[in-house]
């Protein structure tokens, strides 16, 4: 299979050609042209090829053709792996085998009847470099690549280009020695620096490489390597004015509340790799027995169990720690003890061993997601997130950072039991109705986006939380290209206006058509405007897609009917907001006229990428022929064993997760199509009535719902919430340990201290007086001797030999006389 | 006892006129001022030393025949005899050199080397 071979090559060459663009413009940056005007063209073309091999790569995967029923059986599915010893470098692919029961029979679970007819949905893995091997325990940098791979590498490379060429446009201030009026230096004039134009690049290159990391990533252990690089990553660019206060702190606030989420995901990669022993996705080719060791997706969704899922062995034995220590007891051999317990995991495993381990395991690693696609509560970092440049805010909130929480949760999905999915379904319900809310009363033009973004996530994880995985991934494809380009064309109003607040714009459709007209593509497109059953733009389809989801969701569980409420009142929320946005900004009379004349439509290489991405914006939801729409394309590499309705008793009650294809069934999708077009029509009239034609005044509204507008403007007092909650209490705590760090530790070291000098001083007293002493004396002895004996030294030759007669006399008596004394006696 | 000049010429003999020779070397090199007077104090006092020397070799002032130190007085006093016309001709360059420098070969005005 030649695409298997061909796929890991393009899109592996295409995740590393921004690593060589970061690294070039980190060594050379400076010196790329003047200023470093040469890193934009560099990081630009690289992106731009990285696009083409993703491109390339799509073509690849489509021309392969969809997959074919095939006559697998259950026992000819293990011939399919190919075993390639070759190690680290296996291109094997596969199988996931879709288990389709004849009649789609409904509710229950089909899992009963026996060999019936498989679609093999096509996902290719393999291990490029094993970064750690002990045991079965192995680490290492791979793939996992499949057509929601593919067409993640084709949205985040084609929106980073436009991103790319977009910013270097906007970002040509930093070209030069740059004043930063908002910054105040002690001496009360503006900062004044370096142009920082090369630095901007290179953390775009760096971004994209982390995202495109993630999206390509074959284990858990490395999509958690780049997820955090994302995070380093975001810290770079939205600190980008550093020197700004609101900057460096909505850096840090991204960073930390990012890492929170984190720790889940670490307890949920523990839980996983102590259980399993193995992060990786899919079945790979172990690097030192050359053994196929199955996957996280086979361990969980096991083909024997026609990947209906299941409580691995492995968390069955892992939380069954104490009955087989009871086992050990009794029975000391060991290979004994491991058929004994091998016996025993079906039983346990009915007793509910391990269910909890796996739950904790999915929430964990959703708890990650929470943190980086910004949902609620950790979602507070977002709209902060704002502080760095616009290019920034279009790329983090469309195409990367953003939506690798939901990406994640996408790959991840066969392993997240029903309790888990609920959990991610209600968290993003309320998520959608939190941040909708909050954008109603927005004024910054990039805050309302900001809310709109969270909202939009909301969206998605509810869409997956509801079993609609394709519908929750599609969207996160068409927002990919409406929401950049909404802040591409938010960029191109502040860059005209050199100002963030809707109430001093108005009217600017005159001044700058194409970024209007384009944002109005924009806001048609997040709303899911378009002809009911005919035609409409790409958030028309995504968007019925999870409120069909939704409604079928509410219909087979009608305990949990207030998810559809909650989208449904979100499509309205929605289209209210964006069109908020938009006559606000450019539809009516100017409200401050000096902006006004002072607008300007921004360059060409800023409206360029706007009309690409609106162009996508329309069509990227489009069924074209032959299977090759995103939704098509998605629903090849639909997680084997989701595609039918399963019922279980979970943790959190009795959970049925109805299959994504009954969706499309006539009354529930044409109530859904229909509930979408008159609630996001509903909220488009009521902006109109009350920014277009002022028929209801904002102000007297605002006036009537008093309280709720305060609570709205005031986001929810979330910020503040957490304030108190954390952000106080930590404080206190820092204060706390830093008293004790000032008034007990730094007392006793300088105590010590005190006494090490005092102890020093009567030592060098010592040394001064007597050591010195003593050398002193015997100097100055020395000295005073050889002063007194100079005066012998006359240089008068006659004393000289007066000296030596005398001198010679007296050895001569005084020999005399002492031999007198000792002979004579 | 019998007065030394009365008796039979014997090593003392030659020790006395010795004796009288160095001392008044010594008397000579600690009371001339003129350089070359002091050299020739420097002269007697070696030949006294020489003499001694030679009585003491002499086989016919050991009295009972008996050859007691043979020819070694005699080389002995060769040596001498050579280090002082060595000395003699150092010393003298020394004393012209200073005449040069000085115009006077008086010792007391030698005094460059004091201390």
């Amino acid at each position: 299979m030649a695409v298997a071979q061909l796929l890991p090559i393009l899109l592996g060459i295409a995740w590393l050609i921004p690593l060589a663009s970061f690294v070039a413009i980190l060594f050379f940056g400076t010196r790329m042209g003047a200023h470093g005007k040469g890193a934009a063209t560099v990081a630009t073309s690289s992106i731009g090829a990285s696009l083409f091999l993703s491109l390339v790569a799509l073509v690849a995967w489509t021309t392969a053709g969809p997959p074919m029923p095939s006559p697998h059986h259950d026992e000819g599915h293990a011939s399919v792996h190919r075993n390639n010893t070759d190690a680290g470098q296996s291109t094997r692919p596969v199988q996931a085998v879709v288990f389709r029961s004849p009649g789609h029979s409904a509710a229950g679970g089909s899992h009963a009847s026996g060999h019936g007819e498989h679609v093999a949905s096509a996902s290719y893995s393999g291990d490029w470099y094993t970064l750690y091997a002990s045991g079965a325990l192995r680490l290492s940098i791979g793939w996992y690549i499949d057509s929601i791979t593919v067409l993640m590498f084709v949205v985040v490379t084609f929106i980073a280009t436009c991103i790319h060429v977009y910013a270097a446009g906007y970002m040509h201030d930093e070209l030069h020695d740059v004043t930063d009026s908002e910054v105040q230096l002690a001496t009360g004039e503006p900062l004044h620096r370096e142009g920082r134009f090369p630095r901007f690049f290179q953390a775009l290159s760096l971004f994209c490489f982390s995202m495109l990391g993630i999206v390509i990533a074959g284990n858990l252990a490395m999509v958690f390597i780049f997820w955090e690089l994302v995070g380093i990553c975001s810290w770079f660019l939205i600190g980008f004015y550093f020197e700004r206060h609101s900057a460096s702190t909505a850096a840090n606030k991204a960073f930390i509340v990012n890492r929170v989420g984190d720790f889940g995901m670490l307890i949920g990669l523990m839980a996983l790799w102590g259980g399993l022993g193995t992060l990786h996705f899919g079945d790979s080719v172990s690097s030192a027995t050359g053994q196929v060791e199955p996957g996280l997706f086979e361990l969980v969704r096991p083909a024997e169990n026609h990947h209906e899922q299941q409580v691995p062995d492995g968390l069955v034995a892992f939380a069954a720690a104490d009955q087989i220590e009871k086992m050990a007891a009794a029975n000391p051999s060991r290979s004994e003890l491991r058929r004994e317990v091998a016996a025993a995991v079906p039983g346990w495993r009915e007793q509910g061993y391990g269910r909890w381990l796996l739950f904790v395991a999915g929430l964990g690693i959703f708890c990650g997601c929470v943190g980086k696609s910004a949902q609620v509560p950790l979602f507070v970092w977002l709209p902060d997130a704002m502080e760095g440049p616009t290019p920034v805010s279009a790329l983090v909130h469309s195409a990367t950072m953003v939506a690798a929480g939901v990406y994640l949760v996408g790959r991840f999905f066969p392993v997240l039991t029903p309790d888990v999915l609920l959990v991610i379904a209600y968290t993003g319900g309320l998520t959608l109705f939190i941040a909708a809310t909050i954008a109603v009363t927005a004024t910054d033009i990039k805050r309302v986006l900001a809310y709109s973004t969270v909202s939009q996530l909301g969206y998605m994880m509810l869409a997956l939380g509801v079993g609609g995985w394709v519908a929750g991934l599609f969207h996160l494809i068409t927002h990919a290209f409406f929401k950049s380009l909404l802040f591409l064309c938010s960029g191109s109003v502040i860059h005209a206006c050199h100002t963030n607040d809707m109430r001093k714009m108005g009217g600017l459709l005159k001044v700058m058509p194409y970024t209007g007209w384009t944002m109005l593509i924009g806001c048609l497109a997040i709303i899911g405007a378009g002809v009911p059953f005919v035609l409409g733009f790409s958030g028309y389809y995504s968007k019925d897609a999870i409120l069909a989801q939704a409604l079928l969701f509410s219909r087979t569980n009608p305990q949990h009917s207030i998810l559809y409420v909650a989208v449904a009142g979100g499509a309205f929320i929605t289209a209210f907001y964006m069109f908020r946005l938009w006559f606000m900004t450019f539809a009516g009379a100017p409200r401050d006229q000096h902006v006004f004349e002072h607008a300007h439509e921004s360059p060409r290489v800023m409206t360029a990428p706007l009309v690409a991405l609106a162009v996508f914006a329309v069509v990227a939801g489009w069924a074209l022929p032959g299977g090759l729409g995103v939704e098509s394309l998605l629903e090849q590499s639909r997680p084997a064993g989701t595609a039918e309705t399963i019922t279980t008793a979970g943790i959190l009650g009795s959970i049925t997760l109805p299959a994504e294809h009954e969706s499309h069934v006539g009354a529930i999708h044409v109530t859904a199509t229909l509930t979408a077009f008159l609630t996001a029509l509903a909220g488009v009239l009521l902006a109109a009535a009350m920014y277009l034609k002022p028929l209801v005044s904002p102000a007297a509204v605002a006036h009537a719902a008093r309280p709720i507008y305060t609570f709205l403007v005031h986001r929810w007092y979330v910020d503040e919430l957490y304030n108190v909650l954390f952000v106080l209490p930590a404080l206190g705590v820092a204060r706390f340990i830093s008293a004790i760090d000032t008034q007990v530790i730094d007392r006793f070291i300088n105590s010590l201290a005190w006494i090490a000098r005092q102890i020093a001083s009567v030592d060098a007293w010592f040394d001064r007086v007597v050591v010195d002493g003593i050398v002193n004396v015997a100097g100055s002895v020395t000295w005073k001797a050889g002063l007194e004996l100079k005066r012998v030294q006359t240089g008068n030759l006659r004393q000289y030999v007066m000296f030596i007669v005398v001198g010679t006399v007296a050895i001569f008596v005084l020999a005399t006389l002492l031999f007198r004394t000792s002979f004579a006696g | 006892m019998t007065f030394a000049l009365f008796g039979v010429v014997s090593v003392s003999h030659y020790l006395v006129v010795g004796a009288i020779l160095f001392t008044c070397g010594v008397v000579c090199m600690a009371l001339k001022r003129n350089a070359v007077g002091v050299l020739m104090g420097i002269e007697l006092v070696l030949n006294g030393a020489n003499v001694n020397f030679v009585a003491f070799g002499s086989e016919y002032l050991a009295g009972d025949g008996r050859s007691v130190l043979g020819l070694d007085g005699e080389v002995m006093a060769l040596f001498v005899i050579l280090l002082a016309a060595a000395e003699a001709a150092v010393a003298l360059a020394i004393t012209l050199n200073f005449y040069n420098n000085h115009a006077t070969v008086d010792v007391d005005r030698a005094d460059d080397l004091h201390g």
